[in-house]
C-alpha cells in the first residue's frame, strides 16, 4: 500500500482514475442496459421484422404505401398496433380482394407465423394496441348476464340482439359474431376496424370485453341453444313473417286444396 | 214446424223414443232449434280450396283464443322492475319488468308454455297472412259485391283490427323489440300537429314508457279488440249463411241456386276436420320454429335499441313507410312538425282503406244495382284485377322498405339504393303492375275468345294431301264452353243526352261527368275483348273445319 500511497499525488494519478471510472461505467453499460439493444439486432424480433417487411411490401404497400404512411387507396398504418394487424389480416379482411364499401371477412391469405411478422413489423412504427393475451379475451369467467347487458347498450344498434349483423349505410355492414374467434372479437373492440367505434380500455374495460365475448360465446355460436326450435337466422320478424306465409300458410292452403279435392261424391245409380 | 205433429206421425204410442230424439225434443221446445236446424242444416256450400280461406282464419282465431287464455294464466302484465332468478342463465341477475320476467317464466318453467305462445304467435302471424289472401280472394272474384259490401267492410274491419291486436300483443312481454316498437309508435302519435304531445300523455300515462302501457296495452289487446272481432266474425258469418255462398261460374250454376254440398253432414266433417288439420299444422309449425325468441332480444330498455328491429310483417308495411320518408320537418314559432312521420301516419290508413272503398267506387261506376252470386273470373273484370295488383304491389313494395337492412346485408347491396328503389317504386311499380295487369287480362281474354271459336290446340301438327300443315284443333265440351262464356260483359254508362225528348235541355252535374269518364276507363271499348257470341261459333263450327 506504501506505493499506492507514495503514488497518489503524481501528476498522472487523476488520469488513471479518470480511466478507470469511464472503464467501469462503460463496463457497467454494456453489461446492462444497452446489453439488450446491442443483443437484439440480430435476435427473433428483428427477424420478424424483417420478414414482416418483405411480406409488407409484396401484400400490403400497393395500397399502404412503402412506409405504412398510407396513401389515397389505404390509410396509414402507423400506430394501429399488432392487435389491428392480427385482426384484419386473420379474419382475411386484409388483403382486400378489391376496393369497395367494406373489406369483408373471407379466408385468411397469410398464416398466423405471417401475420406476427407482418404485426411486429407494424408495430416497430409506432406504439399501438397489442395482440390479446388468451386470459384476456377467453370467455371462461366472463359474466354472461352483464355482457349480454353491455352487448345490448355498445354493440346491438349495428350487430343486432345477438349478433347477426346488421346493414350501414351505402353498401356498409356490420358483420355477423357468429363463431368469430373470441380473440378477434377482442382486437375488434379494441382497434375498430373499418366502419367500428374502438373501445379502448379507458372506454370498456378489460373485464367487461371478457363479458361481452362470454355472452357472444354463450348466444350466438353454431353450438348455442335454440330452445323454441329453428332460430330462422335470429333475424327477427322479417324472417319470422316470411316463415308464416311461405310455410305456414302455404301448408294450410295445401292442406285445404287437399280437402276440397276430396269430397262426397253421389252415388251412381 | 210443430213437434207434437211430427211425433204424433213417427212414432207409435206405447214405444219410449230413443233417448237423443227425447233430449232433442227437450231441447226444442226450449230452444226452437228444430226449425232452426231445418232452415240452415241443409245450407248447401259449393267445394273449393279458395273458399277454405275463410277458415283458415276463422280456425286461426280460435287458437289464438285458446293459446291466449291459457298465457293469461301466468303472464303478469306489470312494469314493476324485478331482479331475474329464473332459468334462463344469461339473463340471471338483469333487472326487467315483471311482464318480461313473466314471459320468461311462462318460456322456460311453465309446462308447455313455451309451445303455447309459440303456437300463439304463429297463429297470430298465419290468421293475418290469412286474412289478407282470403280478402284478396273475395277482391279478385267479385265476391263483395251487391248484397255482400257490409260483409266486406267486416271483413276488411277484421283485418284492420286484427294488425293492432297483434301490435298490442307482441308489445306485452316488454322486451327490447317490442319496446323499441312501442316507442315507434310514441313516435308517430308525437307526430299529430297540435294535440301529439297531449295524446302521447294520454296513451302512457306520462312521459314514454312510463309504467303503464303494458297493463293498458293488456286490456286492449285481451278484451277490448278481441271483443269487437268476435262480435265481427260472428256477424260476418252470419251474413255468409244468411247470403248464401257464392259459386264459380259453370254449368247448372247461376244467380239463383248454390251448387255444392249441404252443411250436414259434409260440411260439418270437413270443416270439423279442417279444423283439426289447422291446430295440427300450426301447432307443428310452432313445434319446429322459434318465434319472438325474447330471452335472446333482452328486456326493453329506453337507452338501449337495437338494428334490424321489425315489427310483425302486418305492420312491416308502415315500417318501410317510416324508413323510405325523407326525415321532413318544419319548424315554426318554436314548434316542429315532423312530415318525416306525420305523412307516413296518414298514408297508412290511406292505402289500406283504398281496397276497402274500392266496391263502393265501381259500384258507383256501373251503377250496377243487381244481386251478383257468381264470382267473376278476374281476366274478365280487368280494371278491378288491375287495381287489385296494383294495390298488392304498393303493399310489397313497402313491405321491402321495412326490410331495408335485411335486403342490403343479404343480397350485397347498397341501403340507400333500396330505400330509393322503394321511394320511387312506391309511385311507379302500381302504375307499371296496373297496366300490365290490365294487358294480361285482355290478353287472357282473346286466349279464351280464341278457345271457344276454335277448341283446344293439341299439339297435333296433321299434313293435309296438298301439302299444307295444320294443327289439330279438340274442340272444347259444352261444359267448357258455358264456363268460358256465361259471364256478363257491363257496357260503360253514357252520358243521357244534352237534350231531352221534350226538348229540354239539361246539364249533367260534375258527379255525373266523373261517373261517366270513370266508367268508360273501366269498361270502355278497348277495355274488354268482346266475348264469342253463339252466332260465331254457329258460323265457325258449320263451315269447314279448324280455319
Amino acid at each position: 500500500m506504501k506505493k499506492l500511497s507514495a503514488r497518489r499525488r503524481h501528476p498522472l494519478a487523476a488520469v488513471v482514475v479518470l480511466l478507470f471510472a469511464l472503464a467501469v461505467t462503460g463496463g457497467l453499460y454494456a453489461a446492462f442496459a444497452p446489453a439488450e439493444s446491442a443483443k437484439a439486432d440480430d435476435t427473433a424480433q428483428s427477424l420478424a421484422i424483417e420478414e414482416g417487411k418483405k411480406l409488407y411490401s409484396v401484400g400490403c404497400a400497393s395500397c399502404h404505401g412503402t412506409g405504412a404512411q398510407g396513401t389515397s387507396d389505404g390509410p396509414s398504418l402507423v400506430g394501429v398496433g399488432s392487435a389491428a394487424v392480427d385482426f384484419q389480416v386473420r379474419t382475411g379482411r386484409m388483403p382486400m380482394q378489391q376496393q369497395g364499401a367494406q373489406a369483408p371477412r373471407k379466408k385468411p391469405v397469410y398464416t398466423q407465423a405471417e401475420t406476427d411478422q407482418l404485426a411486429a413489423y407494424i408495430s416497430s412504427l409506432g406504439a399501438g394496441p397489442a395482440v390479446p393475451s388468451k386470459d384476456q379475451y377467453s370467455p371462461d369467467g366472463g359474466d354472461i348476464a352483464k355482457g349480454g347487458e353491455l352487448f345490448r347498450t355498445n354493440c346491438a344498434q349495428c350487430h343486432n340482439f345477438t349478433g347477426k349483423g346488421g346493414a350501414l349505410s351505402n353498401g356498409k355492414f356490420a358483420p355477423s359474431l357468429e363463431d368469430v374467434d373470441p380473440k378477434h372479437i377482442y382486437e375488434a373492440m379494441q382497434t375498430g376496424p373499418q366502419n367500428m367505434p374502438s373501445f379502448p380500455d379507458t372506454t370498456m374495460s378489460q373485464k367487461n370485453k371478457k363479458d361481452i365475448i362470454a355472452y357472444l360465446d354463450e348466444v350466438n355460436t353454431s353450438k348455442s341453444e335454440s330452445p323454441g326450435g329453428l332460430n330462422l337466422g335470429g333475424l327477427g320478424p322479417v324472417s319470422e313473417g316470411l316463415f308464416g306465409w311461405i310455410f305456414g300458410l302455404g301448408a294450410l292452403i295445401a292442406l285445404a286444396i287437399w280437402v276440397a279435392a276430396r269430397t262426397a261424391k253421389a252415388k251412381k245409380s | 214446424m210443430s213437434t207434437a205433429e211430427t211425433k204424433a206421425a213417427g212414432s207409435k204410442p206405447g214405444r219410449k223414443a230413443p233417448a237423443g230424439e227425447r233430449v232433442a225434443d227437450w231441447a226444442d221446445g226450449r230452444l226452437g232449434i228444430y226449425s232452426l236446424a231445418k232452415a240452415n242444416m241443409r245450407k248447401i256450400f259449393p267445394d273449393h280450396w279458395s273458399f277454405m280461406l275463410g277458415e283458415v282464419c276463422l280456425y286461426s282465431f280460435l287458437i289464438i283464443i285458446l293459446t291466449g287464455v291459457y298465457l293469461t294464466l301466468f303472464f303478469h302484465p306489470s312494469m314493476n322492475e324485478v331482479v331475474y332468478h329464473g332459468s334462463y342463465v344469461p339473463l340471471q341477475g338483469q333487472r326487467m319488468s315483471e311482464a318480461f320476467s313473466s314471459t320468461l317464466h311462462i318460456s322456460f318453467d311453465v309446462r308447455g308454455g313455451l309451445l303455447i305462445r309459440q303456437i300463439h304467435h304463429w297463429a297470430a302471424l298465419i290468421f293475418l297472412a290469412g286474412m289478407f289472401v282470403h280478402m284478396m280472394r273475395v277482391f279478385f272474384t267479385g265476391a263483395f259485391r251487391k248484397p255482400r259490401e257490409i260483409n266486406w267492410l267486416f271483413g276488411f274491419l277484421l283485418f284492420f283490427l286484427g294488425m293492432f291486436t297483434g301490435f298490442t300483443g307482441y308489445s306485452l312481454p316488454d322486451d327490447l323489440l317490442s319496446g323499441t316498437g312501442v316507442r315507434f309508435v310514441d313516435g308517430a302519435i308525437l307526430s299529430v300537429p297540435l294535440i301529439g304531445t297531449y295524446l302521447s300523455m294520454l296513451v302512457f300515462g306520462g312521459e314514454f314508457p312510463g309504467g303503464d302501457f303494458v297493463a293498458r296495452f293488456y286490456s286492449v289487446h285481451i278484451l277490448l279488440l278481441p271483443g269487437i272481432m268476435l262480435g265481427l266474425v260472428v256477424a260476418h258469418l252470419i251474413l255468409v249463411i244468411y247470403h248464401k255462398h257464392t259459386q264459380y261460374p259453370g254449368p247448372g250454376r247461376t244467380e239463383k241456386n248454390v251448387v255444392g254440398m249441404p252443411l250436414l253432414p259434409v260440411y260439418m266433417a270437413k270443416a270439423g276436420g279442417f279444423f283439426f288439420l289447422v291446430f295440427g299444422a300450426i301447432a307443428a309449425i310452432a313445434a319446429i320454429a322459434t318465434i319472438n325468441p325474447i330471452w335472446e332480444i333482452g328486456p326493453y330498455r329506453p337507452d338501449q335499441v337495437s338494428t334490424g328491429a321489425q315489427p310483425d310483417w302486418y305492420m312491416g308495411f308502415a315500417e318501410g313507410l317510416i324508413r323510405v320518408m325523407p326525415g321532413w320537418e318544419i319548424n315554426i314559432w318554436g314548434h316542429t312538425l315532423v312530415l318525416g312521420v306525420f305523412i307516413p301516419l296518414v298514408i297508412f290508413p290511406l292505402v289500406l282503406f283504398a281496397i276497402a272503398l274500392w266496391p263502393f267506387l265501381e259500384a258507383w261506376a256501373t251503377g250496377d244495382k243487381r244481386e251478383h252470386h257468381l264470382l267473376d273470373r278476374p281476366r274478365n273484370a280487368p280494371t278491378r284485377t288491375a287495381f287489385g295488383v296494383a294495390w298488392i304491389a304498393a303493399y310489397f313494395v313497402m313491405l321491402i322498405g321495412g326490410g331495408n337492412d335485411l335486403w342490403a346485408t343479404h343480397f350485397h347491396l347498397s341501403l340507400n339504393a333500396i330505400t330509393w328503389f322503394v321511394r320511387i317504386g312506391f309511385f311507379v311499380i302500381p302504375v307499371l303492375s296496373f297496366i300490365a295487369t290490365r294487358r294480361i287480362c285482355m290478353g287472357l281474354q282473346r286466349r279464351d275468345r280464341e278457345k271457344v271459336l276454335h277448341g283446344r290446340e293439341s299439339g297435333i301438327i296433321k299434313r293435309l294431301p296438298h301439302g299444307e300443315f295444320v294443327e289439330v284443333h279438340e274442340p272444347l265440351t259444352q261444359e267448357q264452353l258455358h264456363t268460358l262464356t256465361a259471364h256478363e260483359q257491363p257496357k260503360p254508362l253514357e252520358l243521357e243526352p244534352e237534350v231531352d225528348k221534350n226538348g229540354v235541355a239539361r246539364k249533367a252535374s260534375m258527379g255525373q261527368k266523373m261517373k261517366v269518364r270513370l266508367s268508360k276507363s273501366m269498361y270502355g271499348e278497348d277495355k274488354f275483348v268482346p266475348k264469342a257470341t253463339a252466332e260465331e261459333y254457329q258460323e265457325i263450327t258449320s263451315g269447314h273445319g279448324h280455319h
